[in-house]
């Protein structure tokens, strides 16, 4: 599985496979070595090499914010998976405009349709290259594309809008 | 001895007193307001009776809905902790008139403590020190500059029906006495109709030291050391810890000696506090009598090995003081911290809410005396105090210590705590050289934060934030809840199974 987190404001990429009982884990490219137990709920015991923490997972009521404390050190974290962001489109409301977002921190090289263009749910709007990976971002609903507000070349962080479809 | 002890009052106090009463073979009964059904301590009773509304005077505050709780429940004593009706002489009157104790002083003392000038004048008499200054308003400046003379600069000018910092003015030198005179009056003229004034000797960067006494019903009255209590916000105390940093055995046994005194003039009976400011040549002036259980008594009770819940049921059943003065020893040292549910990164405003999530510290010298539970929601119709966390050792040093490390260990999710509040102030530099006042607090709270000694941490610490976000997020919050048959589909229960035998 692949994750951008924003811990902070700040982006990371993160590779999390789990196999036979232990977790593998790349931070930005970089392997590191993993062990974790889920002590009880929200409460996980991190080895880091041989390097032991607690960490906390505190989600507000209706589950938007979610606070990572690493000891006694609270960070804001975000998580999303880029591979589920169409399956989550379905879930919301096909009325209206529909803001596409970029869904991790990379460079915009190929834009694929032109404003005004007429799109089918799940076509491709533009391309997004991020940790040498290229992800191509699909229209959520069939109608017509609003805007495209980034150019070809342009970088982009997670969360900005690159397009609008009508 | 009492076989039924209704407690008039809620939160980590009323815990505290039920869990005395079961200690000592007696039954508790608790009141509750609507919004404290699910409190802990109508968990921890022996029986518990609604009493109404949120509102404290539809409640907490109703002397008839409370004695009548007492009739039909057959409770023989009235324990008032701390706050609500605890030093209320009409409560204590009416108590008495319904044949029930109160655990607690007298009414006729109380009446004494709470009028300032009734309380002077009996103090007075008592040769107890106060504040060098007129107890009396100032006919004429001229008179003000003679007392100012007598007394030295810098001087405080006060309203007499004063409150809240109005008709107060500092006066550091005599040609500024005549101005200061005219605005305190004028001041004090529009603040309380009343313009009355008095001059006091003002005492700069006090600090605040009160000393705890316990007396029976048959003229024994002892004092079991002082409280240091200097550490204070917005007039409340935060962290308090005994002994004081700056008393030595000789000061303390002249400061327990004038709140004995205290005492007797007032013909108090049970446990009481009295306050003293002190300045920094350690001259101590009385300041006022807490007639009440306080806040903060457990670090008295950690260093005396006295439980004072328990003697005070014991002095208001009749017993005598099982100790004598001789016998009261100090040892080793406490250091206690209001834990409130508050936002530290909003000027530290109530934050009421449902606490998600509560780990919990314990281990050497760690009392903590709590009123809340994970899954409990903190209503925000009452003061937002959690917990009190003590933290005891053989010395300061090792409080500190082992306070620091408890405060690691505590973890209270889904609402925000000044826990972090205490992570400063036990490592601040004064308060490790025990150089304390009442501004201590606000001085470290304009402080800029070191950054430098947690940046390479939080860097690491940065790190394992972003794995363990992931992981959560792996689990899914359904897996970290625990409620995993909410979202599996059917028939997944061996996945759900294997994923978590995986995690082990």
């Amino acid at each position: 599985m692949t994750y951008d987190v924003n811990i902070d404001g700040k982006h990371y990429r993160l590779d999390l496979d789990h196999a036979e009982g232990r977790w593998s884990c790349r931070v930005d490219g970089r392997t590191v070595e993993v062990d974790a137990v889920l002590a009880r709920p929200e409460v996980l015991s991190l080895r880091i090499g041989n390097d032991a923490y607690e960490v906390k997972c505190e989600r507000s009521a209706n589950g938007s914010d979610v606070h990572v404390w690493v000891g006694s050190v609270r960070f804001a974290a975000e998580v999303r998976d880029p591979r589920s962001l169409r399956g989550r489109a379905h879930a919301l409301d096909d009325r209206g405009p529909r803001k596409l977002t970029a869904p991790m921190p990379g460079k915009i090289v190929r834009i694929l349709v032109a404003a005004g263009a007429q799109i089918e749910a799940g076509g491709g709007v533009l391309v997004v290259e991020a940790m040498k990976m290229q992800n191509e971002i699909k229209s959520p609903k069939k109608g017509t594309v609003q805007k495209i507000l980034v150019g070809e070349g342009a970088a982009v962080n997670a969360g900005d809008v690159l397009a609008i479809v009508e | 001895m009492f076989k039924k002890i209704l407690i008039a009052n809620r939160g980590e106090i009323a815990v505290r007193v039920i869990r005395a009463c079961h200690e000592m073979g007696i039954a508790a009964v608790a009141v509750y307001s609507d919004v404290d059904r699910a409190s802990l301590h109508v968990r921890k009773a022996d029986q518990a009776y609604p009493i109404g509304a949120a509102a404290a005077s539809e409640s907490y505050l109703n002397i008839p809905k409370i004695l009548d709780v007492a009739r039909r429940s057959g409770a023989d004593a009235i324990h008032p902790g701390y706050g609500f009706l605890s030093e209320n002489a009409k409560f204590a009157r009416s108590c008495a008139d319904a044949g029930v104790k109160f655990i607690g002083p007298t009414a006729a003392a109380m009446d004494v403590m709470g009028s300032k000038t009734r309380a002077r004048q009996a103090m007075e008499r008592a040769g107890v020190p106060f504040v060098p200054g007129t107890s009396r308003g100032l006919e004429s400046f001229e008179e003000a500059e003679k007392v100012a003379a007598r007394i030295g600069y810098p001087a405080m000018l006060k309203a007499a029906a004063g409150g809240g910092g109005k008709g107060m003015r500092l006066v550091h030198a005599p040609h500024d006495l005549k101005a200061a005179l005219e605005g305190a009056r004028s001041e004090a003229e529009r603040s309380f109709g009343d313009g009355e004034v008095y001059i006091e000797k003002a005492i700069v960067n006090p600090r605040h030291i009160e000393m705890q006494i316990l007396a029976d019903e048959h003229g024994n009255t002892v004092y079991l050391g002082e409280r240091e209590c200097s550490i204070q916000r917005r007039h409340q105390k935060v962290v308090e810890e005994a002994p004081s940093p700056v008393v030595d055995a000789e000061m303390r046994r002249r400061m327990g000696e004038v709140a004995v005194r205290v005492a007797q003039a007032a013909g108090y009976t049970n446990a009481g506090t009295v306050e003293f400011l002190v300045d920094e040549k350690k001259n101590f002036y009385f300041l006022e009598m807490n007639t009440r259980l306080q806040v903060e008594h457990p670090v008295t009770e950690l260093v005396t090995g006295l439980d004072l819940v328990h003697l005070q049921i014991r002095i208001a059943a009749g017993e005598r003081l099982p100790f004598t003065q001789e016998q009261v020893q100090i040892r080793g040292h406490a250091i206690e911290c209001r834990i409130y549910a508050e936002d530290p990164d909003n000027n530290y405003f109530p934050s009421p809410g449902k606490i998600t999530l509560l780990l919990a510290p314990s281990g050497p010298g760690i009392r903590r005396d709590s009123g809340m539970y994970e899954g409990w929601t903190v209503p925000m119709d009452y003061d937002p105090l959690l917990a009190k966390l003590i933290g005891y050792g053989t010395d300061r040093d090792q409080a500190i210590g082992r306070l620091t490390r408890a405060l690691r260990e505590y973890f209270v999710g889904g609402i925000k705590t000044n826990i972090s509040l205490f992570r400063r102030i036990l490592r601040h530099p004064d308060f490790r050289a025990g150089k304390l006042d009442t501004g201590f607090l606000d001085r470290m709270l304009k402080e800029k934060q070191d950054a430098t000694a947690a940046s390479k941490t939080d860097l690491e610490s940065r790190d394992v934030a972003v794995i363990a976000a992931g992981i959560f997020a792996a689990i899914g919050p359904a897996a970290a809840n625990g409620n995993q048959e909410n979202t599996t589909k059917p028939g997944s229960n061996w996945k759900a199974a294997g994923r978590d035998e995986a995690m082990r």
